[in-house]
């Protein structure tokens, strides 16, 4: 299908390129071992609460994601590459090739950041299907936004402050659906049924959103 | 690849266009139309709107008013779907700096879906003098090898109208010389082009648009 092939060139030409500059990879993997290592120290002996090791993970997973996810528009504009993308490329081929490299980036760093959580940190999951859910999910939902809010803000100036401006609002629904079903999962008082499907409903809106808006964005 | 029509019979025309930004005024009701076959270069001071119009030309910038018309067999072609049918050169466009120069081209040809074996791309690279550099990581090309491979960018898909922005800045002679005959071949086989800047680009068309 000529569509997915567009899809898979761009996802594919932007993992060689972050593969040789380590852009993205390097901001978002330096700021969550950082915190999370700062933060167990911190911590010591003692232990949090399952809220605040809920809250915390996300936050640590927002916030990489900020420092990461967000250069997938913004790397295209400094370097003078984003008008050669949009002569050549279809804007639905390039907001999908995009959200997957981000997506994949994010799981990536997720499987660094979630062991030395549980590593550093301790805490204990009820249920692992629903911890694992949560996290897919609020990933999915997580790189949808950003893609489409780095696409934004790619050309503005202050694009740094831009992004966290416009991204917080609209993440808070994600953010507090996952840091629910987490504290529920980290507490082992009932399942995050609810949770999940927020979370689901999310990603597939942010996907629908995407889908109708972007070809604006793009040619503004 | 697939041979081009030996004439295409392709015409620009571009009626009242008008561009500002905010209350800067940089052209006004600007008409001129491009035969087939024919060139045009575009002079004029720096800030007089030579780029603006070439990136309203390609479809990139959307004009304040007026409009330009890309006739491809007596059918007028829409802004979205001119920009795949124009090749364009300028200062401000550069090609991925950490992928090689066949990474670059493969991916380009990817998303234009070409069907281009390495063997087309190879004879892309040799019409622009970059035969041997095909493994070579662009951001290591000197600012001249940069704009020959701006210049394969450009012509890979066969466009129809060739938009040039000071093709031959960071040219040596021989440089010079190789986009020189790149673009006559282009004008043989139909390609509209329209060029700015300096006075070695007069002889790329032979209508000249001069911007107050």
């Amino acid at each position: 299908m000529p569509w997915l092939e567009g899809v898979l060139a761009v996802f594919l030409k932007d993992w060689r390129s972050e593969f040789r500059t380590r852009y993205a990879l390097n901001a978002a993997l330096l700021f969550a071992v950082t915190t999370l290592v700062v933060v167990s120290f911190a911590i010591g002996a003692f232990g949090i609460s399952g809220d605040l090791l809920a809250a915390f993970l996300w936050v640590v997973i927002l916030f990489s994601s900020m420092a990461g996810l967000g250069q997938v528009f913004i790397k295209e504009v400094e370097s003078r590459t984003f008008m050669a993308l949009r002569l050549v490329a279809r804007p639905s081929e390039v907001w999908a090739g995009k959200f997957f490299f981000n997506l994949v980036l994010l799981l990536g760093l997720e499987v660094i950041i979630i062991p030395l959580f549980f590593i550093l940190l301790n805490p204990r999951v009820s249920h692992w299907g629903g911890f694992l859910a949560v996290l897919a999910l609020g990933s999915i939902g997580l790189a949808g936004a950003t893609t489409l809010i780095a696409a934004i803000i790619a050309q503005a100036k202050g694009k740094g402050a831009l992004l966290a401006g416009l991204s917080y609002p609209i993440l808070i629904p994600l953010l507090a659906a996952a840091t629910s079903g987490t504290r529920h999962l980290f507490h082992g008082d009932g399942g995050a049924g609810q949770e999940i499907q927020i979370l689901a409903a999310y990603a597939v809106v942010v996907i629908a959103a995407a889908s109708l808006l972007f070809e604006f964005i793009w040619n503004e | 690849m697939a041979a081009p029509p030996a004439q295409r019979e392709v015409t620009l025309s571009v009626q009242t266009l008008t561009q500002r930004f905010g209350p800067n005024k940089i052209f006004e009701s600007l008409s001129f139309e491009v035969p087939k076959g024919q060139g045009l270069v575009v002079t004029g001071p720096n800030g007089s709107g030579k780029t603006t119009l070439l990136r309203i030309l390609s479809g990139l910038l959307r004009p304040t008013k007026g409009e330009v018309r890309l006739n491809v067999a007596g059918k007028v072609i829409s802004p979205e779907e001119r920009l795949r049918h124009i090749g364009f050169i300028t200062p401000d466009l550069a090609l991925y700096e950490e992928l090689t120069t066949l990474e670059n081209l493969e991916f380009f040809a990817r998303v234009r879906r070409l069907k281009r074996t390495k063997a087309d791309q190879h004879a892309l690279l040799e019409k622009v003098g970059l035969k041997e550099r095909g493994r070579d990581l662009v951001g290591t090309f000197s600012s001249g090898m940069k704009q020959r491979l701006k210049l394969a960018f450009a012509i890979q898909h066969e466009p129809m109208l060739l938009l040039l922005d000071e093709p031959g800045s960071s040219l040596d002679d021989s440089g010079r010389a190789i986009v020189e005959g790149v673009i006559a071949e282009q004008k043989k086989k139909g390609v509209l082009i329209v060029a700015t800047n300096d006075d070695r680009e007069l002889a790329y068309g032979e209508g000249k648009l001069a911007l107050a």
